[in-house]
């Protein structure tokens, strides 16, 4: 057939254009389908928890069984000091193991790293949870903040590690040579230019971290235990949002539940303004 | 400048050994050979390269130029698996007594790509081999960006817009800002991979233009597969095929009368 032949021929067109719409069509039903679950639980949450959020749930204790009112202050204030312990040990550990892994790839131990990080990924967040139990509640003698960090911690790291590998694979090799082509050494480059260069995608990377830790509630119940009072020390058990929700959502008191949906609104209002902030602070001011 | 012509050329390799010669020379290359994953990418490599001058490498895809062109900055540190063999004098130093990165600041490289560093503006990247080191004032970076701007003929093009992203000019302006960059750390030599090969005729010539003026504070360097380019530029040409130095000589012996009968059918196209 020559090539007049094939443009000219209006089946071959006819179902060309079926084809080219049908796939089209299936594109924006899958991309809907994926924002539908996302939005519902948004609505849902909302509509769910806005009727329980006064400020006395921001501001007060949780009151005991049978009282109404009260608020999940202590929670709010230790996820907050959860995540912090946690992104203090899982960051660094996740970008240093990433540049490690994606800089310094022909080593062995580089290779031993990205496997274990591929199996850590994999672990389920419980069993991280029983393992921080058994490495710091047990010699510590008591649940704690410390041990409940310690177990987000962990389980923030392969996430980090794997997209900080990710991204700086993705920064092209010509701005490494440009670098050290003007007598700029390894680490500075690596550090100045190469980072650099990939820290958004390494920033979206850490945010998606810290959503993920901020709602382990698994992991959480034998290290941070929870906690109905106001405690800050870091060796005692402390309260955490979402404990709070699950304690709350199994309870039979209709004033509970209300509380849960409220806590979970928050929880996912408060991964949301963290995204947004940190995005704003970080943004790239050449792109 | 006068380059050995066929009857003097022939002791060439005895006079290497030659420490004044060494000297005299920008580079002088002693039986370089380069291997990846134990294959011979250049062998037995002896050349000499005068200070200010241009010196164009020319040979078909795979024959080593740019291979010769990265063991002379050491470039091959970054590829796995390379080996490099002989002696490499820069000024008469051999660059095994240099610490990379000082001999890098003495070797500077602009690549065949032009590679900004895309978060950083005109202004930093000129400055890029000062602010990446933790060196010089804002003054003087300030003194730096205007002087060596101007000597890459861009100031006028960029003089009101140094704080917009390097990545907002043309292709053509990129690779002169990175002849800035690379001018700006006060080099002695530069190496050129295929600088112009991803522009426009019109950016090229500006480039060659820009080579010709450099000439008279640098050693240049440049691995084309233009041949009009080389003969436009270049002092002295070498012919790299499968990995030796078949010939080099003045680039107008080369062009009109090489020595090799290999020469002659690649300058006049009949491979290549």
């Amino acid at each position: 057939m020559t090539a007049e032949k094939v443009f000219k021929n209006p089946a071959n067109l006819k179902r060309r254009k079926f084809v080219n719409s049908l796939m089209i069509f299936l594109c924006v039903v899958s991309s809907v389908l994926t924002i539908l679950p996302l939005l519902y639980i948004f609505i849902y949450t909302t509509q769910s928890g806005i009727s329980a959020l006064n400020i006395d749930f921001f501001t007060k204790l949780p009151k005991p069984v049978g009282e109404t009112g009260g608020g999940m202050a202590n929670a709010i204030v230790g996820s907050g000091i959860l995540i912090g312990i946690g992104g203090l040990i899982g960051i660094p550990i996740g970008i240093l193991g990433g540049i490690y892994i994606a800089e310094y790839s022909k080593s062995f131990l580089a290779g031993v790293i990205k496997f274990t990080t591929d199996v850590l990924s994999g672990v389920p967040s419980i069993v991280v949870g029983i393992f921080a139990y058994g490495v710091v509640v047990l010699s510590m003698q008591s649940f704690s903040a410390l041990a409940g960090g310690f177990a987000l911690g962990i389980l923030m790291i392969p996430t980090v590690t794997k997209i900080t590998e990710e991204m700086l694979k993705l920064v092209p090799q010509s701005l490494r040579e440009a670098s050290l082509a003007l007598g700029v050494s390894r680490w500075k480059t690596t550090l100045k230019v190469v980072l650099k260069t990939a820290s958004s995608g390494i920033i979206t990377g850490v945010l998606l971290a810290i959503a993920r830790a901020a709602g382990e509630t698994a992991p959480l119940l034998f290290t941070a235990f929870g906690n109905s009072f106001w405690q800050t020390r870091l060796d005692q058990p402390i309260a955490a949002l979402p404990l709070q929700i699950f304690v709350y959502a199994i309870s039979p008191y209709e004033d509970w539940h209300r509380q849960a949906w409220a806590g979970a609104f928050v929880l996912i209002f408060l991964v949301f303004v963290v995204n947004f902030l940190v995005r704003f602070v970080t943004r790239n001011k050449y792109s | 400048m006068t380059f050995a012509d066929t009857e003097e050329e022939e002791p060439e390799i005895e006079q290497a050994s030659d420490p004044s010669v060494i000297i005299k020379n920008a580079v002088t290359t002693k039986d370089l050979s380069v291997y990846f994953n134990k294959r011979p990418a250049i062998e037995n490599i002896n050349i000499k390269i005068k200070r200010n001058s241009v010196t164009a490498i020319i040979g078909p895809s795979g024959c080593g130029k740019s291979t010769f062109l990265r063991s002379l900055n050491m470039m091959h540190d970054m590829t796995p698996k390379a080996q490099v063999f002989g002696e490499i004098f820069i000024h008469g130093e051999n660059i095994m007594d240099f610490n990379t990165v000082d001999l890098r600041k003495k070797v500077g490289m602009v690549f065949q790509k032009p590679n900004p560093f895309p978060t950083m503006s005109i202004y930093e990247n000129v400055t890029a081999g000062f602010r990446l080191n933790g060196i010089g004032s804002r003054k003087e970076h300030d003194i730096i960006v205007e002087k060596n701007l101007v000597s890459a003929g861009l100031w006028d093009e960029v003089r009101d817009r140094l704080k917009t992203p390097a990545l907002s000019l043309s292709g053509g302006q990129q690779q002169r800002l990175c002849i800035a960059r690379t001018i700006a750390v006060n080099p002695e030599i530069i190496l050129m991979d295929e600088p112009t090969s991803a522009l426009d005729p019109v950016s090229s010539s500006k480039i060659e233009e820009l080579i010709y003026n450099l000439k008279k504070d640098y050693t240049i360097v440049i691995v084309t597969h233009n041949m009009q380019q080389a003969a436009r530029v270049s002092d002295q040409t070498a012919f790299f095929y499968t990995g030796r130095l078949v010939e080099i000589s003045k680039t107008r012996k080369m062009f009109t009368n090489p020595k090799e009968i290999l020469t002659e059918e690649y300058v006049t196209g009949k491979f290549g």
